[in-house]
């Protein structure tokens, strides 16, 4: 039977030493989704992820990867999927065409097509001029899109993709970024693992925020957003001087507090609406005081983030700590864990 | 979900529709282990080809060893060069192959540690297939390494009175063996933490091997615990088997047991090597 999840993870496990790295994720990716795994360093991505990719076996729990075990069915998962990993996983000491050949030659075709897939791989991903150099000498953005090339030599029903953005500059990100919507629009199921908020409300469909070898939220970015609560509005006055008379204004429409901003002609204050938005900038021209710009924008994920967790995406986690937080943990129920979608 | 405020901020590189008929391919039928492993093979090669000078270690060396030992302790040992050049040449056959084995360990943990395992791990071919493979790269190491000392040899003035087929058959002995052994190293390159670690664990280990055996000395003229280790050394029996076989003697005992102690080694641990190739991470 075609299960309609391309990821079903129950409980999944994983501990190092004394170090608990997962400590019961649960997943569900529905085929053909863009799913973000969100967290920070240490959270217990990378190692949810080789557990999936068939790299590691869990200690506890079960995976199931388009149906498949991925511990009963390690092989056939493997021809199902293909990942990304953190390293690029290429081989320094060939050129950018011999790494493309040797995982289409491995993958069954033959020498010929192995070598017409490289270079329209090659071509596809503005590398074809590099494709005789050593990949030692590749760029990072380069060598990253040469480890993405060589993960869809047989374009995979599921991809894994672990931090492909990581020290990457703006350009090359932007690259990867259009490889993933290609990927996607093809119909493959991505698993995207990053600890960049901005790249996950860009591409996912679905976020799994995770910390602490636990998953403590899931939703769409627009759930995840919502559960920390409505916008806000940010207004920038023309003069600074009449920020005093435009701050009753604002708190009477909006009912809520109103925050002024470091910069002395901006204030911002929640907003739940457009409309009531309109209705303050309408108002605040009608008596006379004159507004440079506004916007009504959702609470970014990184608020999202520091509201689940108390922490922000960007801080890192030490063993210790994560050791030292389980511990603590240890005797939580499940009911903590904040389930929006 | 689309973000078009953010998109194409800068002028594209990437082609869409090469982007798009790159991504509709077919799926080949699954590669065969022989063809995985012919495939690794081939890395093996390209790897030689592309790095020329990880021959220069396996030259240099045995080259070093041979005018070394010859010419500073040929005649405080056997009286002369000449004597002692004939009673060393195919230890140093053995040495100098034996050394390189070190390096297929090298290479694995080099692989492991920069990632491209996890590559091969998650592609769905024969598990053993990457190690095989690698063995035929290294093979090429051996052959350069086993040449450079015949001809060497003879540069020097060896006369082996077994002849081509005498040394041919020495070569090819050592090589099986040499294969066997290599397990041993890719076993231990899977265990350290890195390739420089691994160089020095693998050198630490066939340093004395080497050295403890009847490569450069009788085995008579040592104390008699050391000659009874010496005895056993599956390098001295090797040695004396390529001894034999150069100088046109019978060796089938001797090689009897180093081909079988080849298969015990390739039989422990090759196993464990793909057993620690699939399960190890960096």
């Amino acid at each position: 039977m075609e299960s309609t999840l391309a990821i079903e993870a129950t409980s999944l496990e994983k501990s190092f030493g004394d170090v608990r790295a997962v400590c019961g994720v649960d997943l569900a990716v529905r085929r053909g989704s863009v799913y973000g795994m969100l967290g920070p360093n240490g959270a217990g991505k990378t190692t949810t992820i080789r557990m999936l990719a068939t790299l590691l076996r869990p200690d506890a729990g079960e995976a199931r990867i388009l149906g498949h075990d991925v511990v009963r069915e390690a092989d056939e998962v493997r021809r199902l999927m293909s990942l990304t990993g953190q390293l690029a996983s290429v081989d320094e000491d060939l050129t950018g065409q011999e790494n493309l050949i040797l995982i289409g030659r491995l993958l069954g075709y033959r020498r010929s097509d192995a070598k017409q897939r490289a270079s329209d791989l090659l071509d596809a991903f503005g590398l074809s001029e590099a494709a005789g150099r050593l990949v030692k000498r590749f760029s990072g953005g380069m060598r990253r899109r040469l480890d993405i090339a060589a993960s869809i030599v047989v374009t995979p029903e599921l991809m894994f993709l672990d931090e492909p953005t990581t020290g990457l500059d703006p350009r090359s990100r932007n690259q990867v970024w259009d490889i993933v919507r290609a990927l996607s629009d093809a119909g493959t199921t991505v698993l995207l693992c990053t600890q960049y908020l901005d790249e996950a409300d860009r591409l996912a469909d679905g976020i799994a925020v995770i910390d602490r070898g636990k998953v403590i939220a899931e939703g769409t970015p627009a759930q995840l957003k919502a559960s920390v609560g409505s916008g806000a509005l940010h207004i920038r006055l023309l003069d600074p001087d009449q920020r005093p008379d435009a701050e009753p204004i604002v708190a009477r429409i909006l009912a809520a507090e109103v925050h002024f901003e470091p910069d002395p002609a901006a204030l911002s204050a929640p907003c739940e609406s457009a409309d009531l938005a309109a209705e303050v900038v309408g108002e605040l021209s009608r008596m006379g005081i004159r507004v440079a710009n506004f916007s009504v924008g959702q609470p970014s994920l990184d608020e999202v983030f520091l509201a689940l967790t108390g922490h922000t995406a960007e801080e890192q986690t030490t063993d210790d700590e994560i050791h030292q937080h389980q511990a603590s943990r240890s005797s939580a129920s499940s009911s903590e864990r904040s389930h929006i979608s | 979900m689309s973000t078009p405020e953010t998109q194409r901020t800068e002028p594209p590189t990437l082609l869409e529709p090469d982007l798009h008929k790159a991504l509709s391919s077919s799926r080949p039928p699954r590669a065969s282990g022989l063809s995985a492993a012919v495939s690794f093979g081939w890395r093996g090669m390209l790897k030689v080809k592309h790095v020329p000078e990880q021959l220069l270690d396996v030259t240099i060396t045995p080259v070093m060893f041979t005018l070394l030992f010859t010419y500073l302790f040929g005649g405080a040992i056997e009286g002369s060069t000449g004597a002692y050049r004939d009673y060393i040449l195919p230890g140093v056959l053995v040495v100098a192959v034996t050394f390189t084995t070190v390096y297929s360990g090298i290479a694995i943990n080099t692989d492991l540690t920069k990632g491209v395992v996890d590559r091969f791990r998650s592609l769905p071919i024969w598990p053993s297939a990457p190690l095989l493979g690698a063995l035929l790269g290294d093979a090429v190491r051996y052959l350069v390494a086993a040449t450079v000392i015949v001809v060497l040899g003879l540069i020097l003035g060896f006369t082996p009175d077994g002849g081509v087929p005498g040394v041919l058959a020495s070569i090819a002995l050592v090589v099986v063996f040499c294969f066997g052994l290599s397990w041993v190293f890719t076993t231990l390159g899977l265990l350290m933490r890195s390739p420089n670690a691994t160089m020095n664990a693998g050198f630490m280990s066939i340093f004395p091997l080497t050295f403890l055996s009847n490569v450069y000395v009788k085995p008579e003229t040592l104390p008699a615990g050391l000659e009874a280790f010496v005895n056993v050394n599956p390098i001295s029996i090797l040695t004396s088997a390529c001894r034999d076989l150069m100088a046109g003697n019978d060796a089938s005992g001797d090689i009897a047991i180093t081909l079988a102690v080849a298969a015990g080694l390739t039989a422990v641990f090759l196993p464990l090597t793909t057993r620690l190739y699939r399960t190890r991470s960096a």
